[in-house]
Protein backbone atom coordinates (compact mmCIF):
# COMPACT_ATOMS: atom_id res chain seq x y z
CA UNK A 1 0.00 0.00 0.00
CA UNK A 2 0.98 3.56 -0.55
CA UNK A 3 1.27 5.86 -3.20
CA UNK A 4 4.39 7.03 -4.80
CA UNK A 5 3.82 10.68 -6.48
CA UNK A 6 3.89 10.99 -9.79
CA UNK A 7 4.87 14.70 -9.95
CA UNK A 8 5.08 17.83 -7.97
CA UNK A 9 2.65 20.68 -7.93
CA UNK A 10 3.47 23.63 -10.11
CA UNK A 11 3.67 25.86 -7.32
CA UNK A 12 6.13 23.73 -5.66
CA UNK A 13 7.86 23.47 -8.47
CA UNK A 14 7.87 27.20 -8.81
CA UNK A 15 6.46 27.24 -12.73
CA UNK A 16 5.73 29.58 -14.49
CA UNK A 17 2.81 27.96 -15.26
CA UNK A 18 1.82 28.51 -11.43
CA UNK A 19 0.42 32.05 -12.18
CA UNK A 20 -3.00 31.39 -14.04
CA UNK A 21 -2.05 34.89 -15.91
CA UNK A 22 0.74 32.78 -17.52
CA UNK A 23 -1.51 29.82 -18.35
CA UNK A 24 -3.86 32.22 -20.31
CA UNK A 25 -0.80 33.90 -22.01
CA UNK A 26 0.74 30.16 -22.99
CA UNK A 27 -3.20 29.86 -24.50
CA UNK A 28 -3.33 32.32 -26.38
CA UNK A 29 -0.34 32.15 -28.30
CA UNK A 30 1.51 35.27 -26.62
CA UNK A 31 4.01 33.27 -24.08
CA UNK A 32 6.67 30.05 -24.73
CA UNK A 33 4.49 29.34 -28.50
CA UNK A 34 3.10 31.68 -30.90
CA UNK A 35 0.81 29.33 -32.37
CA UNK A 36 -2.68 31.11 -32.61
CA UNK A 37 -5.82 29.08 -32.66
CA UNK A 38 -9.12 30.65 -34.09
CA UNK A 39 -10.74 32.32 -30.87
CA UNK A 40 -13.39 30.05 -29.15
CA UNK A 41 -16.28 32.75 -29.07
CA UNK A 42 -15.68 32.84 -32.70
CA UNK A 43 -16.35 29.45 -33.44
CA UNK A 44 -18.99 29.12 -31.22
CA UNK A 45 -20.47 32.33 -33.18
CA UNK A 46 -20.31 29.98 -36.68
CA UNK A 47 -21.62 27.40 -34.78
CA UNK A 48 -25.29 29.79 -34.29
CA UNK A 49 -24.22 31.02 -30.92
CA UNK A 50 -25.24 34.97 -31.55
CA UNK A 51 -22.50 37.20 -31.07
CA UNK A 52 -19.63 34.33 -29.36
CA UNK A 53 -22.14 34.43 -26.31
CA UNK A 54 -22.97 31.58 -24.26
CA UNK A 55 -25.49 31.88 -21.33
CA UNK A 56 -26.60 29.53 -18.79
CA UNK A 57 -30.26 27.79 -18.46
CA UNK A 58 -30.48 27.31 -15.18
CA UNK A 59 -28.41 26.85 -11.78
CA UNK A 60 -29.18 23.25 -11.21
CA UNK A 61 -25.60 22.40 -9.77
CA UNK A 62 -23.72 24.06 -7.04
CA UNK A 63 -20.31 22.29 -6.85
CA UNK A 64 -18.00 23.20 -4.81
CA UNK A 65 -14.04 22.90 -4.74
CA UNK A 66 -13.60 22.55 -1.08
CA UNK A 67 -9.72 22.62 -1.10
CA UNK A 68 -6.91 21.79 -3.05
CA UNK A 69 -5.28 19.13 -0.48
CA UNK A 70 -4.74 15.63 -1.64
CA UNK A 71 -2.94 13.14 -1.08
CA UNK A 72 -2.25 12.32 -4.84
CA UNK A 73 -0.73 14.85 -7.47
CA UNK A 74 -1.55 13.15 -10.74
CA UNK A 75 0.20 14.07 -13.86
CA UNK A 76 -2.90 15.32 -15.60
CA UNK A 77 -4.44 17.83 -12.79
CA UNK A 78 -6.13 20.88 -13.63
CA UNK A 79 -6.77 22.12 -9.84
CA UNK A 80 -2.44 21.56 -9.39
CA UNK A 81 -3.65 20.06 -6.07
CA UNK A 82 -1.19 17.85 -4.08
CA UNK A 83 -0.05 17.29 -0.54
CA UNK A 84 1.59 20.44 -0.21
CA UNK A 85 -1.41 22.63 -0.41
CA UNK A 86 -2.43 23.41 2.59
CA UNK A 87 -3.85 26.77 2.81
CA UNK A 88 -6.00 26.68 0.22
CA UNK A 89 -8.99 24.86 1.73
CA UNK A 90 -12.56 26.49 2.64
CA UNK A 91 -13.02 27.03 5.90
CA UNK A 92 -16.33 26.50 7.96
CA UNK A 93 -17.46 29.88 7.65
CA UNK A 94 -17.32 29.53 3.88
CA UNK A 95 -18.99 26.58 4.11
CA UNK A 96 -22.18 27.99 6.33
CA UNK A 97 -22.22 30.41 3.72
CA UNK A 98 -22.80 28.08 1.28
CA UNK A 99 -25.50 26.02 3.07
CA UNK A 100 -27.45 29.06 4.23
CA UNK A 101 -27.63 29.90 0.12
CA UNK A 102 -28.40 26.40 -0.87
CA UNK A 103 -31.65 26.64 1.62
CA UNK A 104 -32.55 29.69 0.18
CA UNK A 105 -32.81 28.80 -3.81
CA UNK A 106 -34.14 25.39 -5.55
CA UNK A 107 -30.53 24.22 -6.62
CA UNK A 108 -30.78 20.78 -6.14
CA UNK A 109 -27.35 18.82 -6.79
CA UNK A 110 -24.27 19.32 -4.24
CA UNK A 111 -21.35 18.25 -5.78
CA UNK A 112 -18.28 18.17 -3.74
CA UNK A 113 -14.88 18.10 -5.15
CA UNK A 114 -11.34 19.08 -4.60
CA UNK A 115 -8.48 18.04 -3.82
CA UNK A 116 -9.53 14.96 -2.03
CA UNK A 117 -12.69 16.59 -0.50
CA UNK A 118 -12.53 14.36 2.57
CA UNK A 119 -9.06 15.91 3.47
CA UNK A 120 -11.29 18.91 4.13
CA UNK A 121 -11.90 18.39 8.51
CA UNK A 122 -15.47 20.17 7.87
CA UNK A 123 -16.40 17.58 4.73
CA UNK A 124 -18.46 15.16 6.78
CA UNK A 125 -20.64 17.66 8.72
CA UNK A 126 -21.24 19.88 5.40
CA UNK A 127 -22.57 16.35 3.85
CA UNK A 128 -24.71 15.67 6.91
CA UNK A 129 -26.35 19.10 6.65
CA UNK A 130 -26.79 19.29 3.28
CA UNK A 131 -28.53 15.89 2.94
CA UNK A 132 -30.58 17.82 6.10
CA UNK A 133 -31.78 20.53 3.40
CA UNK A 134 -32.99 17.69 1.34
CA UNK A 135 -30.32 18.46 -1.62
CA UNK A 136 -28.44 15.45 -3.66
CA UNK A 137 -25.59 14.81 -2.48
CA UNK A 138 -22.22 14.25 -5.03
CA UNK A 139 -18.67 13.34 -3.57
CA UNK A 140 -15.84 13.57 -6.01
CA UNK A 141 -13.58 11.05 -3.99
CA UNK A 142 -10.35 9.65 -5.79
CA UNK A 143 -11.01 6.16 -3.95
CA UNK A 144 -7.14 5.88 -2.30
CA UNK A 145 -8.26 7.90 -0.05
CA UNK A 146 -10.43 5.84 1.65
CA UNK A 147 -7.39 3.26 2.32
CA UNK A 148 -4.70 6.00 3.00
CA UNK A 149 -5.31 6.04 6.80
CA UNK A 150 -7.46 4.74 9.34
CA UNK A 151 -9.14 7.64 9.85
CA UNK A 152 -11.15 7.16 5.97
CA UNK A 153 -11.71 3.78 6.03
CA UNK A 154 -15.03 4.15 7.28
CA UNK A 155 -15.83 6.61 4.49
CA UNK A 156 -17.88 3.95 2.05
CA UNK A 157 -19.72 3.36 5.12
CA UNK A 158 -20.41 7.14 5.73
CA UNK A 159 -21.47 7.74 2.22
CA UNK A 160 -23.71 4.83 2.17
CA UNK A 161 -25.56 6.26 5.50
CA UNK A 162 -26.07 9.37 3.83
CA UNK A 163 -26.75 7.83 0.39
CA UNK A 164 -23.71 9.93 -1.29
CA UNK A 165 -23.51 9.47 -4.87
CA UNK A 166 -19.40 8.96 -5.35
CA UNK A 167 -17.63 9.86 -8.40
CA UNK A 168 -14.19 8.49 -8.81
CA UNK A 169 -11.66 8.49 -10.92
CA UNK A 170 -10.27 5.78 -12.79
CA UNK A 171 -8.39 5.78 -16.02
CA UNK A 172 -7.95 2.87 -16.74
CA UNK A 173 -8.52 -0.52 -16.23
CA UNK A 174 -5.00 -1.56 -16.40
CA UNK A 175 -2.77 -0.89 -13.54
CA UNK A 176 -0.22 0.83 -15.90
CA UNK A 177 -2.21 2.84 -17.52
CA UNK A 178 -3.66 4.29 -14.09
CA UNK A 179 -0.76 4.59 -12.46
CA UNK A 180 1.25 6.60 -15.49
CA UNK A 181 -0.88 9.00 -14.40
CA UNK A 182 -2.25 9.23 -11.10
CA UNK A 183 1.02 7.77 -9.25
CA UNK A 184 2.77 3.95 -8.89
CA UNK A 185 0.29 2.08 -5.97
CA UNK A 186 -2.70 4.63 -6.80
CA UNK A 187 -4.46 1.34 -9.45
CA UNK A 188 -4.40 -1.27 -6.36
CA UNK A 189 -5.53 1.02 -3.76
CA UNK A 190 -8.43 2.30 -5.86
CA UNK A 191 -9.23 -1.35 -6.19
CA UNK A 192 -9.56 -1.80 -2.59
CA UNK A 193 -11.67 1.09 -2.47
CA UNK A 194 -13.95 -0.08 -4.88
CA UNK A 195 -13.98 -3.31 -3.47
CA UNK A 196 -15.06 -1.51 -0.15
CA UNK A 197 -17.34 0.52 -1.91
CA UNK A 198 -19.18 -2.62 -3.15
CA UNK A 199 -19.16 -4.22 -0.08
CA UNK A 200 -21.34 -1.90 1.51
CA UNK A 201 -23.80 -1.95 -1.94
CA UNK A 202 -22.31 0.85 -4.19
CA UNK A 203 -22.61 -0.15 -7.95
CA UNK A 204 -24.60 -2.90 -6.97
CA UNK A 205 -27.71 -3.89 -9.24
CA UNK A 206 -30.99 -3.14 -7.24
CA UNK A 207 -29.08 -0.95 -5.13
CA UNK A 208 -29.56 3.25 -4.57
CA UNK A 209 -26.21 3.62 -3.84
CA UNK A 210 -24.42 4.79 -6.63
CA UNK A 211 -21.01 4.84 -7.85
CA UNK A 212 -20.08 6.21 -11.22
CA UNK A 213 -16.00 6.19 -12.50
CA UNK A 214 -14.93 8.46 -14.45
CA UNK A 215 -12.61 7.93 -17.57
CA UNK A 216 -10.11 10.47 -19.13
CA UNK A 217 -7.71 9.21 -21.68
CA UNK A 218 -3.93 9.06 -19.99
CA UNK A 219 -2.24 11.00 -22.64
CA UNK A 220 -2.71 13.76 -25.45
CA UNK A 221 -5.39 12.02 -27.04
CA UNK A 222 -9.67 12.00 -27.11
CA UNK A 223 -11.73 9.64 -24.97
CA UNK A 224 -13.36 7.03 -27.33
CA UNK A 225 -17.20 6.60 -26.94
CA UNK A 226 -18.35 6.22 -23.21
CA UNK A 227 -21.28 3.39 -23.71
CA UNK A 228 -18.27 1.35 -25.30
CA UNK A 229 -15.65 2.16 -22.78
CA UNK A 230 -18.19 1.49 -20.17
CA UNK A 231 -18.76 -1.27 -21.15
CA UNK A 232 -14.89 -2.73 -21.54
CA UNK A 233 -14.48 -1.06 -18.00
CA UNK A 234 -17.14 -3.29 -17.09
CA UNK A 235 -16.46 -6.20 -18.52
CA UNK A 236 -12.68 -6.30 -17.14
CA UNK A 237 -13.37 -5.40 -13.55
CA UNK A 238 -15.82 -7.98 -13.10
CA UNK A 239 -13.69 -10.07 -14.99
CA UNK A 240 -10.29 -9.24 -12.78
CA UNK A 241 -11.69 -8.02 -9.01
CA UNK A 242 -15.51 -9.04 -9.05
CA UNK A 243 -16.13 -4.88 -9.04
CA UNK A 244 -19.50 -3.37 -9.89
CA UNK A 245 -20.25 0.08 -10.54
CA UNK A 246 -23.07 2.01 -12.36
CA UNK A 247 -21.77 4.43 -15.14
CA UNK A 248 -18.42 5.58 -16.50
CA UNK A 249 -18.02 9.24 -17.43
CA UNK A 250 -15.71 10.00 -20.72
CA UNK A 251 -13.53 12.87 -19.90
CA UNK A 252 -11.31 15.23 -22.33
CA UNK A 253 -8.18 16.36 -20.56
CA UNK A 254 -8.56 20.31 -20.13
CA UNK A 255 -5.37 21.80 -21.73
CA UNK A 256 -4.44 23.98 -18.48
CA UNK A 257 -2.98 23.59 -15.08
CA UNK A 258 -0.56 20.47 -14.87
CA UNK A 259 -1.64 19.00 -18.09
CA UNK A 260 -0.74 21.92 -20.15
CA UNK A 261 2.64 21.50 -18.24
CA UNK A 262 3.30 17.93 -19.30
CA UNK A 263 2.18 18.78 -22.84
CA UNK A 264 4.41 21.75 -23.18
CA UNK A 265 7.92 19.93 -21.56
CA UNK A 266 6.54 16.99 -24.50
CA UNK A 267 6.17 19.11 -27.32
CA UNK A 268 2.46 17.55 -28.36
CA UNK A 269 0.52 21.10 -27.12
CA UNK A 270 0.21 22.23 -29.85
CA UNK A 271 -0.49 19.13 -31.50
CA UNK A 272 -3.11 18.50 -28.98
CA UNK A 273 -5.00 21.86 -29.17
CA UNK A 274 -5.03 21.11 -33.12
CA UNK A 275 -6.70 17.69 -32.37
CA UNK A 276 -9.73 19.36 -30.23
CA UNK A 277 -10.44 22.54 -32.71
CA UNK A 278 -10.70 19.86 -35.41
CA UNK A 279 -12.53 17.56 -33.32
CA UNK A 280 -14.90 20.69 -32.64
CA UNK A 281 -18.51 19.54 -32.17
CA UNK A 282 -20.94 22.59 -32.81
CA UNK A 283 -23.73 19.88 -31.61
CA UNK A 284 -21.88 19.59 -28.00
CA UNK A 285 -21.70 22.92 -27.07
CA UNK A 286 -25.50 23.34 -25.87
CA UNK A 287 -24.82 20.86 -23.44
CA UNK A 288 -22.15 22.09 -21.44
CA UNK A 289 -21.63 22.12 -17.72
CA UNK A 290 -20.83 25.39 -17.11
CA UNK A 291 -24.84 26.68 -18.52
CA UNK A 292 -26.30 24.30 -15.38
CA UNK A 293 -23.64 24.69 -13.04
CA UNK A 294 -22.31 26.83 -10.70
CA UNK A 295 -18.64 26.67 -9.50
CA UNK A 296 -17.52 27.61 -6.46
CA UNK A 297 -14.09 27.95 -4.67
CA UNK A 298 -12.26 27.59 -1.42
CA UNK A 299 -12.51 31.23 -0.89
CA UNK A 300 -15.89 31.28 -1.70
CA UNK A 301 -15.21 33.13 -5.37
CA UNK A 302 -17.81 32.49 -8.17
CA UNK A 303 -16.53 30.63 -11.54
CA UNK A 304 -18.63 29.28 -14.50
CA UNK A 305 -16.74 25.55 -13.91
CA UNK A 306 -14.07 24.04 -12.23
CA UNK A 307 -12.02 25.12 -15.32
CA UNK A 308 -12.65 28.54 -15.27
CA UNK A 309 -11.82 28.68 -11.53
CA UNK A 310 -8.49 27.17 -11.76
CA UNK A 311 -7.40 29.67 -14.43
CA UNK A 312 -9.10 32.54 -11.89
CA UNK A 313 -11.60 33.51 -14.65
CA UNK A 314 -14.31 34.59 -12.04
CA UNK A 315 -18.44 35.15 -13.20
CA UNK A 316 -18.64 38.42 -14.93
CA UNK A 317 -22.08 39.10 -13.20
CA UNK A 318 -22.99 41.31 -10.30
CA UNK A 319 -21.99 38.87 -7.21
CA UNK A 320 -19.11 37.23 -8.01
CA UNK A 321 -18.51 35.81 -3.93
CA UNK A 322 -20.91 33.53 -2.21
CA UNK A 323 -21.12 36.90 -0.02
CA UNK A 324 -23.01 38.44 -2.60
CA UNK A 325 -24.97 35.58 -4.24
CA UNK A 326 -27.12 36.32 -6.38
CA UNK A 327 -29.38 33.67 -8.69
CA UNK A 328 -31.17 35.94 -10.99
CA UNK A 329 -27.72 38.03 -11.45
CA UNK A 330 -26.22 34.74 -12.26
CA UNK A 331 -28.52 32.92 -14.50
CA UNK A 332 -28.64 36.30 -16.98
CA UNK A 333 -24.54 36.41 -17.17
CA UNK A 334 -22.39 35.71 -19.98
CA UNK A 335 -20.40 33.14 -19.40
CA UNK A 336 -16.21 33.43 -19.63
CA UNK A 337 -14.99 31.80 -22.32
CA UNK A 338 -11.44 31.15 -23.36
CA UNK A 339 -9.47 28.76 -25.79
CA UNK A 340 -9.36 26.10 -23.17
CA UNK A 341 -12.89 25.97 -23.55
CA UNK A 342 -12.10 23.82 -26.97
CA UNK A 343 -11.74 20.65 -24.45
CA UNK A 344 -15.69 20.52 -23.68
CA UNK A 345 -16.82 20.84 -27.15
CA UNK A 346 -14.39 18.36 -28.29
CA UNK A 347 -16.12 15.04 -30.22
CA UNK A 348 -18.71 13.91 -27.67
CA UNK A 349 -18.37 16.77 -25.60
CA UNK A 350 -17.47 17.09 -21.93
CA UNK A 351 -18.40 17.82 -18.51
CA UNK A 352 -17.73 16.24 -15.14
CA UNK A 353 -21.13 14.01 -16.03
CA UNK A 354 -19.29 12.94 -19.13
CA UNK A 355 -19.91 13.14 -23.12
CA UNK A 356 -22.73 15.65 -23.68
CA UNK A 357 -23.28 15.24 -27.79
CA UNK B 1 7.24 22.01 -52.68
CA UNK B 2 9.92 21.54 -49.98
CA UNK B 3 9.62 17.55 -49.34
CA UNK B 4 12.16 16.00 -48.21
CA UNK B 5 10.60 12.02 -47.03
CA UNK B 6 8.13 10.21 -48.95
CA UNK B 7 6.00 10.24 -45.85
CA UNK B 8 5.55 13.33 -43.99
CA UNK B 9 3.31 13.08 -41.23
CA UNK B 10 1.24 15.94 -42.27
CA UNK B 11 0.03 14.26 -45.14
CA UNK B 12 -2.63 12.01 -43.35
CA UNK B 13 -4.61 14.90 -42.55
CA UNK B 14 -4.87 15.47 -46.36
CA UNK B 15 -6.12 11.92 -46.58
CA UNK B 16 -9.41 13.19 -47.51
CA UNK B 17 -8.76 15.35 -50.19
CA UNK B 18 -8.36 12.70 -52.60
CA UNK B 19 -11.84 13.56 -53.42
CA UNK B 20 -10.66 16.37 -55.41
CA UNK B 21 -9.33 14.12 -58.18
CA UNK B 22 -12.02 11.86 -58.13
CA UNK B 23 -15.28 12.48 -55.76
CA UNK B 24 -17.47 9.90 -56.24
CA UNK B 25 -15.21 6.98 -55.78
CA UNK B 26 -13.46 9.22 -52.84
CA UNK B 27 -17.16 9.50 -51.00
CA UNK B 28 -17.61 5.18 -51.93
CA UNK B 29 -14.97 4.71 -49.95
CA UNK B 30 -15.03 6.92 -46.79
CA UNK B 31 -18.91 5.82 -46.43
CA UNK B 32 -17.38 1.88 -46.37
CA UNK B 33 -14.44 2.79 -44.25
CA UNK B 34 -16.62 4.68 -41.64
CA UNK B 35 -19.49 1.86 -41.91
CA UNK B 36 -16.24 -0.75 -41.67
CA UNK B 37 -15.13 0.69 -38.56
CA UNK B 38 -18.46 1.09 -36.81
CA UNK B 39 -19.59 -0.72 -33.41
CA UNK B 40 -20.71 -3.75 -35.21
CA UNK B 41 -20.43 -7.69 -34.16
CA UNK B 42 -16.86 -6.97 -33.29
CA UNK B 43 -16.52 -3.83 -30.95
CA UNK B 44 -14.79 -0.47 -31.98
CA UNK B 45 -11.71 -1.41 -29.46
CA UNK B 46 -11.55 -5.29 -31.51
CA UNK B 47 -11.76 -3.51 -34.87
CA UNK B 48 -9.17 -0.64 -34.00
CA UNK B 49 -6.61 -3.41 -32.86
CA UNK B 50 -7.06 -5.92 -35.80
CA UNK B 51 -6.59 -2.32 -37.92
CA UNK B 52 -3.25 -1.56 -35.41
CA UNK B 53 -1.96 -5.35 -36.38
CA UNK B 54 -2.67 -5.08 -40.02
CA UNK B 55 -1.42 -1.57 -40.71
CA UNK B 56 2.16 -3.35 -39.00
CA UNK B 57 1.84 -6.02 -41.87
CA UNK B 58 1.28 -4.01 -44.80
CA UNK B 59 3.64 -1.54 -42.74
CA UNK B 60 1.88 1.73 -43.34
CA UNK B 61 3.44 4.41 -41.20
CA UNK B 62 -0.13 6.72 -41.92
CA UNK B 63 -2.42 3.39 -40.39
CA UNK B 64 0.05 2.93 -37.66
CA UNK B 65 -0.07 6.44 -36.17
CA UNK B 66 -3.38 6.77 -36.72
CA UNK B 67 -4.79 3.07 -35.37
CA UNK B 68 -2.08 3.71 -32.17
CA UNK B 69 -4.08 6.66 -31.51
CA UNK B 70 -7.63 4.99 -32.17
CA UNK B 71 -6.59 1.95 -30.19
CA UNK B 72 -5.87 4.14 -26.78
CA UNK B 73 -8.83 6.33 -28.02
CA UNK B 74 -11.03 3.55 -28.08
CA UNK B 75 -9.36 2.09 -24.56
CA UNK B 76 -7.14 -0.68 -25.60
CA UNK B 77 -3.72 -0.16 -23.34
CA UNK B 78 -0.32 -1.20 -24.18
CA UNK B 79 -0.21 -4.72 -23.34
CA UNK B 80 -3.17 -5.51 -25.97
CA UNK B 81 -1.83 -3.52 -28.50
CA UNK B 82 1.81 -5.03 -28.54
CA UNK B 83 0.03 -8.58 -28.50
CA UNK B 84 -1.96 -7.69 -31.55
CA UNK B 85 1.33 -6.48 -33.34
CA UNK B 86 2.61 -10.12 -32.20
CA UNK B 87 -0.38 -11.21 -33.41
CA UNK B 88 0.40 -9.60 -37.26
CA UNK B 89 4.37 -10.87 -36.65
CA UNK B 90 3.13 -14.64 -35.96
CA UNK B 91 1.19 -15.09 -39.24
CA UNK B 92 3.81 -13.37 -41.16
CA UNK B 93 6.46 -15.68 -39.48
CA UNK B 94 4.37 -18.50 -39.81
CA UNK B 95 3.42 -17.57 -43.53
CA UNK B 96 7.20 -17.95 -44.91
CA UNK B 97 7.93 -20.84 -42.69
CA UNK B 98 5.03 -22.77 -44.00
CA UNK B 99 6.28 -22.65 -47.34
CA UNK B 100 9.41 -25.06 -45.61
CA UNK B 101 6.70 -27.82 -46.28
CA UNK B 102 7.49 -27.04 -49.89
CA UNK B 103 11.25 -26.88 -49.80
CA UNK B 104 11.36 -29.79 -47.59
CA UNK B 105 8.80 -31.57 -50.62
CA UNK B 106 11.73 -30.61 -52.87
CA UNK B 107 14.41 -31.59 -51.17
CA UNK B 108 13.05 -35.19 -50.38
CA UNK B 109 12.62 -35.61 -53.78
CA UNK B 110 16.44 -34.59 -54.72
CA UNK B 111 18.40 -36.43 -52.40
CA UNK B 112 19.59 -39.54 -51.52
Amino acid sequence: MGIHQKTKSLTSRHSALADTFFQLKVLNGNALTDKHFPLFSKKIKEAGFSDGVLKPTRIEIFQLNIGKLCNQTCAHCHVDAGPDKKEENMGRESLEKCLEILAAHDIMTVDITGGAPEMNPHFRWFVVECRKLGKKVMVRCNLTIIVSNKKFHDLPVFFAEHQVEVVSSLPHYSAHRTDAQRGDGVFDDSIKAMQMLNAVGYGKENSDLKLNLVYNPTGTFLPGNQASLESEFKRQLKRKFDIDFNSLYAITNMPISRFLDYMLENGQYETYMQTLLDAFNPSAVAGVMCRNTISVGWDGYLYDCDFNQMLDLKVTSKGTHINDFDLSALESRDIVLNQHCYGCTAGAGSSCGGQVA
Amino acid sequence: MDKKHYFEPEDLKKFGNIGEWQKPMADKFFDYYGEVFKEGALTEREKALIALAVAHTVQCPYCIDAYTSGCLEKGADEEQMMEAVHVAAAIRAGSSLVYSTQMMNHAKGIVM
